[in-house]
């Protein structure tokens, strides 16, 4: 019991700390970005055209709607990660051919790095930071990935799982070659695939319940 | 590649509800705008600073360009442009009379590549040889020189038919379902809507080297049409690539047969990423009507394909590795294999 306090104890500061720093950096992209606003450069100025665009959107990420000032050039991973806060989202080559920045747009898995954010309004974006309730009870992904201790540097670890998220979504007893399948766009430069895919195969069992 | 830029130049973005808003836009912008549809192809573009249009014309709101839906010709599916890989290669109707199409959409890339990228967008990409991507001033680019056709270059997943300066591919894995389909493009543009044969959408340098289909500026694909005419045929098709997930054919084939007891009564054969276009067989195809279907058949067919072939440094295996996609197209692997 004083063990397990102690444990919140501790998640708390380092929680604090991680917020700190993320508000620090969402700060720091608003300055930023305003430098942007103001640079039209060669870009002419449109007005009334249909189909014209509006810098502030809202954006529904993780349940939540949320109003943030995008660039229209701007990708998805850049506005989860230096906008919104939102650092699970790992960014590796930026040119669709890693799966570092998976993310699920209505459910199903898209590179964040290779989507225009203007283009996934009205859609429902979840993230890594999404998946736990909001107790901090893991998703069963989560857990399995966590019970198995599937990852060793982990940076491919929330682009894995949210694939793993949309596959047990679609496929709760899925066979180890269509789980393999499944998780074919995400890249571990770590390399061990096969305990990765244990841990696909237990987040099925988990959320069988099983 | 992979070089990470901050962000993307500037661009202005319209993002339309309907084909006349998109078309209106094109048309007011001309060649400084940019049809985006999954944008796959398109952002690594702007990210290299490689293509900078000053307006991109994102299509993904345009409702009438998506879903897959019967038509009218008995067994025949019209596909939107913008309906996107994994819809095309999960579909009841194109699983049970085109499987070639929903083999050959379900082989691209990744899960995730497929659930962005379109069909539209899969067939008008662009092409990826490294020279030309990498931003290198060759023919393709509008310069005098192609750098994959020198002494030095490496030109492994290059051209062995029809070049004309540039030895580029077109790499596309649906691009010669539909053209073994005998599938329609439906374009629209100023002069309203004209309806080409798959075949015809693609074009070579001979024709025009900066482009690798008859698009003009001004206008979009809105559909592709199959008619039901080789529903249910017996279908191939196969991919060859480096890794088995992202990659790129080096070669592909997709072939649809009719055949009755054990003799081919038709054939359409076509094979992708030896040409800067889906290389149709005819010549091949003409020879296997009539043909029973057997080993010996299958190898005479692959010798005759790749007459005329003519490798560069570094490709020459492409001309076993078709010979014999070829036989197998046409004999199967199934009990043989
Ligand atoms: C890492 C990686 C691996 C890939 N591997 C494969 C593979 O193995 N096999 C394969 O076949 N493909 C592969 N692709 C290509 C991918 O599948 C996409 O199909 C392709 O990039 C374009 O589709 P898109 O919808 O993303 O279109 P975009 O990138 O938005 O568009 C591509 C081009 O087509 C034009 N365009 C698109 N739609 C229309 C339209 N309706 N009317 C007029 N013009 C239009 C655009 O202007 C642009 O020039 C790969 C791509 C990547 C990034
Ligand atoms: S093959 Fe074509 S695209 Fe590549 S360098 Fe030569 S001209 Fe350019
Ligand atoms: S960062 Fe998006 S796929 Fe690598
Ligand atoms: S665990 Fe290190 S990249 Fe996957």
């Amino acid at each position: 019991m004083a063990d397990q306090l102690e444990m919140l104890e501790e998640t708390d500061k380092s929680l604090s700390r991680r917020k700190f720093i993320k508000g620090v950096i969402a700060g720091g992209a608003a300055t930023y970005s305003a430098g942007y606003l103001f640079r039209t450069g060669t870009v002419r100025a449109q007005s009334g055209a249909a189909g014209s665009v509006e810098r502030l959107i809202t954006l529904n990420v993780n349940g939540q709607e949320r109003r943030v000032d995008v660039m229209k050039q701007e990708t998805l991973a850049t506005t989860l990660r230096y906008k919104l806060g939102l650092t699970g989202t790992k960014m590796g080559c930026d040119r669709a051919e890693c799966g570092s920045c998976t993310v699920l747009l209505d459910g199903t898995t898209h590179y964040s790095c290779s989507v225009l954010t203007h283009s996934v309004r009205g859609r429902a974006v979840t993230t890594i930071e999404g998946l736990a309730d909001a107790d901090g009870t893991l998703h069963p992904v989560q857990q399995a990935v966590v019970d198995g201790a599937g990852f060793q540097c982990a940076f491919c670890a929330p682009g894995f799982i949210m694939s793993m998220v949309a596959m047990v979504d679609a496929n709760q007893s899925p066979t180890r070659a269509e789980a393999a399948q499944a998780l074919s766009g995400n890249l571990c430069r770590c390399c061990d695939y096969n305990k990765i895919l244990d841990c696909a195969m237990s987040a099925a069992d988990y959320t069988r319940g099983v | 590649m992979a070089v990470i830029r901050d962000t993307m130049a500037e661009f202005d973005l319209f993002q339309p509800a309907s084909i006349d808003d998109a078309l209106a836009l094109k048309r007011r912008y001309g060649k400084t705008s940019w049809a985006l549809a999954g944008g796959l192809d398109s952002l690594d573009w702007f990210k290299d600073r490689i293509k900078r249009p000053e307006v991109v014309i994102d299509l993904s709101a345009v409702e009438s360009m998506r879903g897959i839906r019967e038509t009218d010709d008995a067994d025949g599916v019209e596909i939107g442009a913008m309906t996107t890989l994994t819809e095309v290669a999960e579909h009841a109707g194109i699983l049970s009379r085109f499987g070639l199409l929903a083999d050959a959409a379900s082989k691209v890339a990744t899960p995730q590549i497929r659930n962005q990228g379109t069909i539209g967008g899969n067939v008008t990409q662009d092409t990826r040889c490294w020279y030309y991507r990498g931003g290198w001033p060759c023919y393709r680019a509008g310069g005098n020189i192609c750098y994959a056709d020198t002494p030095t270059a490496i030109n492994r997943e290059h051209a062995l038919f029809e070049s004309n300066r540039c030895v580029a591919v077109n790499p596309s894995d649906t691009a010669p379902a539909l053209v073994a389909l005998d599938a329609k493009f439906v374009i629209m543009g100023g002069g309203g809507e004209k309806v080409v044969d798959a075949e015809d959408y693609f074009i070579t340098p001979a024709k025009d080297i900066t482009r690798m289909t008859i698009l003009e500026p001004g206008e979009l694909l809105t559909s592709i049409r199959i008619p039901g005419t080789w529903a249910g045929a017996r279908f191939y098709f196969e991919k060859v690539r480096d890794r088995q997930a992202w990659d790129f054919p080096l070669v592909n084939i997709a072939s649809a047969m009719k055949v009755s007891g054990n003799t081919i009564e038709d054939i359409r054969l076509v094979v992708n990423a030896v040409g800067p276009r889906p290389l149709r067989l005819t010549d091949v195809e003409r020879q296997l009507k009539g043909q029973s279907v057997t080993e010996e058949v299958g190898q005479a067919a692959g010798e005759l394909a790749l007459l005329g072939a003519r490798p560069l440094q570094h490709n020459a295996y492409k001309i076993p590795l078709m010979r014999n996609l070829v036989k197998r197209a046409i004999r199967g692997t199934g009990a043989r294999a």
